[in-house]
């Protein structure tokens, strides 16, 4: 297997001017580690702000990173010009999925244009665009492309607006594909369809995917791998199975319980919270940087920083007291 | 009489460039004192609609073709708005508006914009409307303080507890929460879902809870009303239309569509995508998306049948 796109301790902080303070570091990814290999997806969830669309982009290359390192297929990207990535083929090779199907199509082109444009831009020839635009429409299902090619955005559903922003993304071939929400504003009934149909694509096509997302329960269906983000840092990595059915890190426990299932019983009991909102990433806590809302923090959680350490078979886990909640001496809910 | 609300026959249409927009199409409840109903329905299935006809605030394109909304016995919709707004509006039944968390006064301290009712509707001075909006901040468990606070100052969540303050600070007996959750991190829903129920039990509401995601339903639910089309297709319990079988294949469909955290069911999901209601499909509406169509659901328009006790689905499998 094939390594597509692997982040080095990646770091993106902003300086923001804050009237009267003057000009203070947000720590938008605050060294990030992680690799997606071919026809693989890796999710990555998290509550608002906490980074994932940051990452996202920075993977791409779409930002610009503070510090760390991007490798495309062994590559190094992380410094090269916008000149240099085009002319390598990088930008062709990676490819962004973005969440508003109603937005992020032109009103005024027709589906077949929306779709060819990123051929013509690349300046491909008028027979080879046909033919790829077609198969691009066919593997996202508009079928026969040829009724789909002459259509307005507005004459279809927001689910096939996302199909039509899939096929575009796949046009150039890319073998690296960030898709950032790609299905919470479609509707419930059709959202399964979208993302499994995103899976079988990137299987056929040996991509690799960053499935950004804020409904975990869509993860375990997509992706192999997951990362759980807090503040700008991974706080649990690992295959879906072992970080959803043995979630380590307090804050994955929490945010699992939190997410409903449909049971006439929940009226009968008080969902479990996490208490109090993320502090802001301007002002992040020391030490670990979940304690100000952890159940378990301990003083030396204020101080110290948890290392990202493998506590199961490729699972991964910055907490102090990952071993005893492990061995079920620390419960956490 | 134990209804706080009943409905009938409501059809309440848009007029648009395209025809009329048929969004609630023939609807008829009853909400019990104490009860909390749950409507559930994709996008565009007419929830938004037919909570803004129980509290007389559709936009000026939408008229009340027909139908009765009692309040108390009372048919409220033979009022005219201003007797409606006097008697009715906040101090009976008020409702949290979808997206009104983003769409606060920008320029008004958030205390005042609770304050407001309070001093032209209630009659209350300008002391005795801010002590009480800052008892209703601390009873959403926000600080007092708060109150001197501009809506972007505030994340969120704590917007959210702020309109959830604004609509109970006339004491209303019924409360309408339009997808009070649906733009927040499902950390932030479960508190204020916590905070809902609380206040539920304190203040003996009655409460219809808007939402498109069925798991939140449940959360609060003792009925389940399920709308599709502008219709309702599935009303019951939430035992029986969650726990048991559900009995519309609509029902069925959605309750298969849910991604789970749990169990090892794969997500299913329906093919086509809901109508259009300036020209809905003739028969049942969803027939061109339903596994079980036959050919008299083509032509003809189910009833709602009895299918259980308290408990009603409009399909022809329940037909005779
Ligand atoms: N251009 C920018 N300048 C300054 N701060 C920024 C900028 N872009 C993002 N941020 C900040 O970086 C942090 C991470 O933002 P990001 O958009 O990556 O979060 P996210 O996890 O995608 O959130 P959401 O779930 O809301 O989409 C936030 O605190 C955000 O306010
Ligand atoms: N102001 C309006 N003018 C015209 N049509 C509208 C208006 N508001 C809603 N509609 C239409 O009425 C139908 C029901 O909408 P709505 O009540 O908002 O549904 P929901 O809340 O279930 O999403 C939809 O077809 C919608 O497009
Ligand atoms: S390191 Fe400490 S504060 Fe952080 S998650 Fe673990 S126990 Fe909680
Ligand atoms: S009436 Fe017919 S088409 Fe409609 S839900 Fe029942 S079986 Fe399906
Ligand atoms: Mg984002
Ligand atoms: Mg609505």
């Amino acid at each position: 297997m094939e390594e597509v796109i692997r982040l080095e301790n990646v770091k993106k902080y902003y300086d923001v001017r804050s009237g009267l303070l003057g000009s203070k570091i947000l720590k938008a990814l605050d060294g990030v580690t992680l690799s997606i290999w071919k026809k693989e997806t890796m999710a990555v969830v998290g509550e608002s702000g906490c980074g994932k669309s940051t990452l996202g982009r920075v993977s791409l290359r779409l930002l610009d990173l503070t510090s760390g390192r991007i490798l495309f297929k062994g590559q190094d990207i992380s410094k090269m010009k916008e000149d240099e990535l085009r002319e390598k083929s990088f930008r062709k090779k990676m490819q962004i999925i973005f969440q508003d199907p109603y937005s992020s199509l032109n009103p005024f082109m027709r589906i077949g244009d929306i779709v060819a444009e990123p051929l013509e831009i690349h300046g491909y020839h008028r027979e080879e665009i046909k033919e790829t635009v077609y198969r691009a429409l066919e593997d996202v299902k508009l079928v026969p492309p040829e009724e789909f090619v002459n259509r307005y955005p507005h004459e279809l559903s927001g689910g096939q607006r996302q199909r039509v922003n899939i096929a575009r993304a796949l046009v150039l071939g890319p073998e690296y594909i960030v898709a950032d929400e790609p299905v919470s504003m479609i509707d419930a009934s059709s959202r399964a369809e979208i993302l499994l149909l995103l899976k079988s694509i990137r299987d056929s096509r040996e991509m690799g995917v960053l499935y950004i997302t804020h409904d975990i329960a869509t993860a375990r269906y997509v992706a192999e791998r997951i990362a759980v983000m807090y503040l700008g840092e991974i706080a649990e990595t690992g295959l879906t199975p072992s970080v959803l059915k043995t979630p380590i890190h307090p804050y994955t426990i929490m945010l699992l319980n939190s997410v409903p299932e449909p049971d006439p019983a929940n009226r009968r009991r008080r969902r479990l919270a996490i208490k109090g909102e993320p502090p802001s990433p301007l002002n992040p806590p020391s030490g670990c940087k979940f304690h100000t809302r952890c159940p378990v923090a301990i003083e030396r959680c204020r101080t110290e920083k948890p290392a990202l350490i493998e506590y199961m078979p490729r699972h991964f886990v910055a907490c102090h007291r990952a071993e005893e909640i492990m061995r079920g001496t620390t419960s956490v809910a | 009489m134990n209804e706080a609300l009943v409905v009938e026959g409501l059809r309440v249409y848009y007029r648009t460039e395209r025809g009329a927009v048929r969004a609630v199409d023939d609807v008829s409840f009853g909400l019990a004192r104490g009860e909390s109903l749950a409507i559930v329905g994709e996008s565009g299935s007419g929830k938004s609609t037919l909570g803004l006809t129980l509290i007389r605030a559709l936009p000026t394109n939408a008229s009340i073709i027909s139908g009765h909304v009692y309040i108390d016995g009372e048919d409220t919709l033979s009022l005219n708005l201003a007797d409606f707004r006097r008697r009715y509006s906040w101090r009976v039944i008020a409702m949290v508006f979808q997206g009104a968390m983003n769409s606060l006064n920008p320029v008004l301290k958030v205390g005042e914009q609770i304050a407001e009712p309070l001093i032209y509707n209630g009659g209350a001075s300008r002391e005795e409307a801010r002590r009480r909006a800052m008892e209703m901040i601390e009873l959403v468990g926000l600080p007092r303080e708060f109150y001197y606070r501009y809506p972007h100052e505030l994340s969120g969540g704590m917007r959210q507890r702020i309109v959830i303050a604004m609509s109970l600070v006339m004491n209303p007996r019924i409360l309408i929460l339009d997808e009070p959750t649906s733009a927040l991190d499902v950390t932030i829903q479960a508190q204020i879902i916590n905070l809902v129920k609380d206040l539920i039990e304190r203040f003996s509401l009655s409460v219809i809870f808007i939402t498109h995601d069925v798991s939140l339903a449940s959360d609060i639910a003792d009925r389940i009303m399920v709308m599709y089309g502008g219709q309702v297709v599935e009303l019951g319990s939430a035992e029986r239309v969650l726990g048991e079988a559900p009995k519309h294949p609509y029902t069925e469909k959605l309750l298969a569509s849910i991604p789970r955290l749990r169990g090892e069911t794969i997500p299913e999901f329906i093919p086509g995508r809901p109508p259009d209601l300036a020209s809905p499909p003739p028969g049942c509406r969803f027939h061109p998306r339903c596994p079980y169509v036959f050919d008299r659901c083509m032509r003809e328009e189910p009833p709602l049948f009895k299918v259980g006790e308290g408990h009603v689905a409009r399909c022809w499998l329940h037909g005779e």
